[in-house]
């Protein structure tokens, strides 16, 4: 399976990013090989709809899940018509993105259902 | 002519500048106001206009006819706003993020957008006692983006000239989807027409500004011939000056300084208009009397009928700073 795990360096050792739209950079690893690659997130400068943004080139690279700390509602919204399910990693200690995917690998890591926070503007300012 | 009368911090006598000026120049000249002011407007307290039009407006948004949609992506691409989003065998619009530019209608292959009004609240127009054509937006409650109001409500015509704009209009062609983003000139330095009345008179324009120093002031500003900074001789009022006339400055807008309640604060803002080099053009001192009445709806220049003549001495000397 496909995961995406937002992240704030370059390698699967770099720290979890705990945020989904502005993440540095995503990790898509295969979690049954275990290979990996990281993309950086266009999303990162956008005025605004990062959410939306990130969460169609995540589409795009055939991702099945993704895991972050949080996720926006323009987000929530993208992902999960495109069935994408979200993961919430664990975000009061600093992670890294291989030690997440050995939470997600052993069942420890819940789902969110819909957006963890109200977003960050209507957008139009 | 177009005149924006703007101050950056709220409360320090934009309307009542803007209202007085008007009335002032009523007396020789075809004037319009317009309150941009669409969060809270309140000019209308002052020059009592019967509002006998209104208009609902708003942005168009899109909407995506899932039997020509083809998913290739291409208005998702094109939209600057992440407004819209293709994923899969879905298309999926987000109003709350689109800014009603068009570009993904534009750029469908397949013809298969189409677009609805979302409406986001009213122009309401009509004359006042004195004879002045009067428009204000009155934006709904809730909404996040005054800009719209404001574009609409620039293009704003009183009804006779509205009626001879619709027979001309008649006459075009206009299948071709006009950008609202170009109608007003976006591009900074573009010359726009200036205001003329049908018999060729020019027309002043009074545009009374929102607070504040964001989009909203942005646009009300975007294509007028002068801006008059009202502000108060505060930190505060200076703090703010200098961000609208910042603005004015980078719009390539002449502008000039009207200290309303001089006497209190201190002279930084003296200072700093001497330094930046922009005309102080008129000062109201601080007077109690000036406050009570306008409490009670009364313009400056019905409760102190001395300021007609230097009202229209203002209008004169912006008028010679114009033509410069």
């Amino acid at each position: 399976m496909k995961i995406i795990i937002t992240i704030s360096g370059n390698t699967i050792d770099s720290p979890l990013d705990p945020r989904f739209g502005r993440a540095a950079a995503f990790c898509l690893v295969d979690s049954e090989t275990g290979e990996w690659t990281v993309h950086q997130n266009p999303a990162l400068s956008a005025s605004g709809g990062a959410g939306v943004q990130a969460a169609q080139l995540i589409a795009k690279l055939g991702a099945q899940a993704v895991i972050s700390g949080s996720y926006g509602p323009n987000a929530a919204n993208t992902l999960s018509p495109a069935g994408i399910e979200m993961y919430l990693a664990p975000t009061g200690e600093t992670l890294t993105a291989a030690q997440v995917l050995a939470l997600f690998q052993t069942g420890k890591l819940s789902k969110a259902q819909t957006a963890t926070h109200a977003g960050h503007h209507g957008g139009g300012y | 002519m177009r005149i924006v009368v703007a101050s950056g911090k709220g409360g320090t006598g934009k309307t009542t500048i803007a209202t007085s000026l008007a009335l002032a120049a009523a007396e020789g000249e075809t004037v319009r106001v317009l309150d941009c002011d669409v969060e809270a407007p309140n000019a209308a307290l002052f020059l009592h206009p019967t509002l006998n039009q209104r208009k609902e407006v708003g942005i168009l948004l899109p909407v995506v006819d899932e039997t020509f949609c083809t998913y290739c992506g291409r208005c998702a691409e094109v939209c600057e706003y992440h407004a819209i989003a293709v994923i899969g065998k879905k298309t999926l619009v987000f109003p709350e993020l689109c800014h009603g530019c068009g570009s993904c209608t534009l750029n469908c292959p397949k013809k298969a957008i189409r677009e609805r009004l979302d409406v986001m609240g009213v122009l309401e127009s009509g004359p006042t006692p004195g004879g002045i054509d009067f428009a204000r937006g009155v934006m709904n409650v809730g909404e996040p983006m005054a800009v719209p109001i404001i574009r609409e409500l620039k293009k704003w015509k009183p009804m006779s000239l509205q009626a001879a704009a619709n027979r001309a209009a008649e006459h075009i062609e206009t299948k071709q989807r006009s950008n609202p983003l170009i109608d007003e000139g976006i591009a900074l330095g573009e010359s726009v027409p200036r205001t003329s009345s049908p018999q060729g008179y020019d027309i002043i324009e009074i545009r009374d500004a929102p607070p504040g120093a964001s989009c909203p002031v942005v646009e009300t500003m975007r294509g007028a011939d002068f801006a008059l900074l009202v502000t108060e001789p505060t930190p505060f009022g200076l703090h703010d000056l200098k961000q609208v006339a910042e603005i004015a400055h980078k719009l390539g807008i002449p502008a000039g300084v009207v200290i309303n309640r001089d006497g209190i604060g201190d002279n930084a803002v003296d200072a700093w208009c001497a330094e930046a080099n922009l005309p102080i053009l008129m000062r109201i001192p601080m007077e109690r009397r000036f406050a009570e009445a306008i409490a009670s709806g009364q313009t400056l220049v019905e409760a102190a009928p001395e300021y007609r003549t230097a009202f229209q001495t203002l209008l004169q000397d912006i008028t010679a700073r114009v033509a410069v």
